[in-house]
């Protein structure tokens, strides 16, 4: 196949500040061809083809077009070699519509009309088999919708040489085929096309050739159909990996956390959560399937006691009946009013009195296990807040979304994260630094953590690292739930496994795990049930283990005729 | 760098670009960093010195002279050196509870002002009436609570309403000299032109009447450091400060948080102009403050917010002040604008410091692009570089 070489990279290095993105990068696009850039995260895949659009400028080394040498100083010049890019956060004006946002910038000396630019847009559609509205204002428009948009922005434009950086990690299984068959459609109409990503099964699936990157080196470009999925992921990693789940049996389920009716309205009065109910039970993994920004973050977080509820119950459920107080930790003073309230009885069925004993006598009958309680505990956290939900002693940990942001503070060191959780305890006015030192320690050493030392911003950690410490953190914390939004997101594939491993330890322990995710591959292969959620509605709660992905999908989208759907751009 | 679009079709070559461009740095060495500052405050003095020679009566020698006569040149003016000094600890130490919290307090003048009053309105009216001890003892309440409430009606707006507190400290800095003012006017008696002198109301002298004021300020400089950095107020105050969203999330009541951290601020400040007044039995005056609470600002922010750093930029900055009103006095300066200017392009030099700290400027050679790296260059691995 002797194809001609449309865009030659040479001996490309870009760095930034200490840290080198790309070194000595040296690579061929062909023309007519889909070309797969495939890396980790931070391998410096998308520094790469920012520089062939004109958003970074190379340190060293040559970018060749046609065979001459180029100097791409801004997206316009980009643009004026055929050259557009489409980002991973979609760079469109919300309250313009689909045609005004496509004609934004173009300078190409006509006048401006509207008109005759909805009818190339209407042209393009039908030669690659696009749908769009142009009269849709982009804040109606799903993520699909949106990304057709920036796609026929840079057609528009006249590019041959597309980049799509991540296009599927926000499409659902059906959107993704579509997209596909566009990308084929522009294929055979003899343009270029690149796309970014960290997704095998694509690449497999869409690509011509795969170019590999591994931390900002290339490692080799190889054909498609001369490659399997095990030997790129070793050309990705450096090394033989083995990826796969080890999903065990559920062992004992009982109800814990029960939810019911939950509604939220949120300040742009958009139903975010809409009479939302399900169940999650004492070791078991249960998923959490649905486009980006359906509601994923305001169900964990109101779980969680951060976020505010119009309606619906959260019930915490400790079945302990029988059971010694011992068993779960009280403090004294809880112990001796939970007894004057009448909560307690001794082995033989008479009720528990400690007036006139001493702390020391009480103490030792509780340890021995001697005193037992009457009846099940059943919380309802609605409207508690995080400090109230831990007094109550329910054991609720939770792996936020934003790491950096909201589980930890990236300017602190490991101990001093570490102590976010357990800095109130003791009277004194000082804080111990002793205790959450020795957490780190355990932590660095237990989960392999890379880090200097335990005196470094956690934000220099990479970001596998960062979510090591943070999911480490709440693991110790013994929990009871344990909730986990997105926790693999923008890890290399060696600390995923480990993220994966790690909930599924947490499942055997007897915890109830609720696992928000993206990948559907992984939900299906991870979790034990799957709640799938769109537009703020459970549209189905499923078997994890007889489910297909495009059912999945499916329910996905269920509402999607338009009502209540949410365009979240969290994604 | 990207360029900008500068209009340039494809063919066109050549085109204009600087012939460098800047880059972030990854971290400087201590010494390094100790070397742009000295540099910088070489430079400064130079520069002042060469001002000085040609505006004033004198070599630019003599600036340097002058400079140290004003401040170590007598034992007076050295215990002067020291009270300024002190002063301006207390300010700093007042902010940065509430810097650190990243609540921007641009109010510490009126918060010391208020201060002030609340004590000279104690000492002019009761002065002379009632034991000294008692005077003394409500002045000090007094002013404590003046500056609380100066400083925590911003922040309860803060904490309710997420009001901005840059412009709310801001504006209660003019609230405060209105109210300074309108007690003159309907409080003082008679046909003074400024306010006279209180009565009473004198703290005692330790050795001489500095010492005290001195030893309190860096006393609490000192507590201030553990507070921040060992206390649980103070994590509380560094996790707010960092990031709001983790504080909710771990349960820490952030209003609560904002609130308690300002009473503190506005108590040493009030605190402030306590001694402002009960240490010589000053009259009142509207620039009494002596502008502290935003000179407070920039000791605290170069000494990034560490109380302990803090007693070396509040003895740099006071050694300018005393230093330079020296200088204009043996320059023959009529007025003090040579020294403002003096005094700004110092700080100017300082500040900038961190500019050449955070950056530096890399030469391109012609073909547009930078040189190439002799090294082979470190391959990008975050976390692992020991």
């Amino acid at each position: 196949m002797a194809k001609e070489v449309l865009v030659e990279f040479q001996n490309i290095t870009k760095t930034f500040g200490a840290v080198v993105a790309n070194n000595n990068v040296s690579m061929q696009i062909y023309k007519g061809e889909i070309l797969s850039v495939l890396g980790e995260n931070g391998c410096g895949k998308t520094t790469l083809m920012n520089m062939l659009a004109g958003i970074y400028y190379p340190d060293g080394g040559k970018i060749l077009i046609g065979g001459k040498e180029v100097q791409i100083h801004s997206p316009k010049t980009a643009f004026e070699y055929k050259i557009g890019m489409i980002h991973q956060h979609f760079k469109l004006i919300d309250v313009f519509t689909a045609a005004e946002n496509v004609v934004l910038g173009v300078k190409d000396n006509t006048k401006y009309n509207l008109n005759s630019v909805k009818k190339r847009i209407g042209e393009m559609c039908d030669r690659y088999g696009f749908h769009i509205n142009p009269d849709k204002k982009i804040y109606e428009m799903s993520v699909s919708e949106k990304q057709t948009v920036e796609i026929i922005k840079v057609l528009y434009r006249g590019a041959d040489i597309l980049i799509l950086d991540e296009p599927t990690a926000v499409l659902t299984p059906q959107e993704i085929e579509k997209l596909f068959a566009v990308l084929r459609a522009m294929r055979e109409d003899g343009k270029s096309i690149i796309i970014i990503t960290h997704k095998l099964n694509e690449v497999m699936e869409i690509s011509d050739r795969v170019a590999v990157l591994r931390k900002g080196e290339h490692i080799g470009t190889v054909q498609t159909s001369k490659t399997t999925e095990q030997k790129l992921t070793e050309m990705m990693v450096g090394k033989k990996i083995t990826l796969n789940i080890d999903r065990t049996l559920v062992k004992n389920p009982i109800d814990r956390l029960i939810i019911k009716g939950l509604n939220y309205t949120n300040q742009e009065n958009v139903k975010v959560l809409d009479d939302i109910s399900f169940t999650a039970r004492s070791g078991e993994i249960l998923g959490i399937a649905g486009i980006a920004g359906s509601g994923q973050k305001e169900l964990l977080e109101a779980i969680a006691g951060l976020q505010p509820l119009d309606s619906g119950e959260i019930i915490f459920n400790r079945p302990k009946k029988n059971l010694p107080v011992s068993f779960y930790h009280k403090t004294f003073k809880q112990v001796v009013t939970m007894a004057a309230e009448g909560k307690f009885h001794y082995e033989d069925g008479s009720t528990v009195d400690f007036t006139g004993m001493k702390k020391k006598e009480i103490c030792q009958l509780v340890n021995d296990g001697k005193i037992l309680f009457n009846e099940d505990d059943v919380m309802n956290l609605r409207d508690k807040t995080p400090l109230q939900i831990r007094e109550l002693g329910v054991r609720l940990s939770f792996v936020p979304e934003d790491r950096l942001g909201m589980g930890l503070v990236g300017n602190m060191d490991l101990i001093d994260n570490m102590m976010l959780r357990s800095y109130r305890k003791g009277n004194s006015i000082l804080v111990d630094r002793k205790k959450p030192e020795n957490l780190a320690k355990k932590i660095v050493s237990g989960l392999e953590v890379v880090t200097p030392d335990l005196h470094t911003p956690v934000r220099r950690l990479s970001g596998g690292n960062v979510q090591k410490v943070l999911v480490g953190r709440e693991i110790s914390a013994a929990p009871k739930v344990l909730m986990a939004a997105y926790p693999v997101r923008g890890l290399d594939i060696n600390s995923s496994y480990l993220i994966y491993n790690l909930l599924d330890k947490q499942k055997q322990e007897g915890v109830a795990v609720i696992f928000v995710g993206e990948d559907l591959d992984i939900l299906l292969g991870l979790c034990d049930r799957i709640l799938v959620i769109c537009g703020g509605k459970v549209s189905g709660i499923v078997d994890a283990r007889t489910i297909t992905k495009e059912e999945v999908g499916l329910l996905m989208t269920k509402t999607d005729s338009g009502k209540g759907e949410n365009n979240g751009t969290e994604g | 760098m990207e360029q900008k679009d500068n209009q340039v079709t494809a063919e066109q070559k050549k085109r204009f670009e600087l012939p460098f461009h800047i880059v972030k740095r990854s971290t400087l060495p201590l010494k390094k960093k100790i070397l742009v500052y000295a540099i910088a405050l070489v430079g400064s003095l130079l520069l002042s010195s060469l001002i000085c020679w040609i505006f004033g009566d004198g070599n630019p020698l003599d600036f340097f002279a002058y400079l140290f006569k004003g401040t170590f040149g007598t034992s007076r003016k050295f215990w002067l050196l020291l009270l300024e000094t002190a002063f301006l600890l207390g300010a700093s130490v007042a902010l940065i509870p509430a810097f650190k919290m990243k609540f921007w307090n641009l109010g510490g003048n009126g918060q010391i002002l208020m201060g002030c009053l609340a004590s000279y309105a104690f000492a002019y009216k009761l002065g002379g009436k009632m034991p000294e001890w008692v005077l003394l003892l409500l002045m000090f309440v007094s002013s404590v609570a003046a500056g609380i409430l100066w400083a925590v009606i911003p922040a309860i707006f803060k904490a309710i309403f997420n009001t901005n507190e840059t412009l709310f400290t801001l504006m209660m800095n003019y609230i405060a000299e209105g109210v300074v003012l309108c007690f003159f006017a309907y409080w003082i008696h008679g046909q003074d032109v400024a306010f006279p002198k209180p009565n009473g109301g004198v703290l005692p002298a330790l050795g001489n009447n500095m010492l005290l004021t001195i030893l309190v300020f860096f006393l609490l400089a000192g507590l201030m450091f553990v507070y921040l950095k060992y206390s649980k107020h103070g994590y509380e105050i560094s996790v707010v400060g960092e990031s709001v969203n983790t504080a909710k999330y771990i349960g820490i009541d952030v209003k609560k948080v904002i609130i308690r951290t300002l009473i503190l601020s506005g108590a040493i400040a009030g605190l402030i102009g306590f001694f402002l007044i009960a240490r010589t039995s000053a009259p009142l005056d509207k620039t009494l403050h002596n502008n502290m609470g935003f000179t407070g600002i920039m000791t605290s922010w170069l000494a990034a917010f560490n109380p302990l750093f803090m007693f070396l930029t509040c003895f740099f900055i006071a050694f300018i002040n005393t230093g330079m009103s020296q200088v204009q006095t043996d320059f023959g300066f009529t007025n003090n604008a040579i020294s403002k200017i003096v005094i700004g392009l110092i700080y100017f030099f300082v500040i900038a410091c961190a500019f050449f700290i955070n950056y530096k400027i890399v030469r391109r050679d012609d073909s547009g692009q930078k040189k190439p790296l002799k090294k082979r260059p470190q391959i990008r691995q975050r976390g692992t570089n020991k």
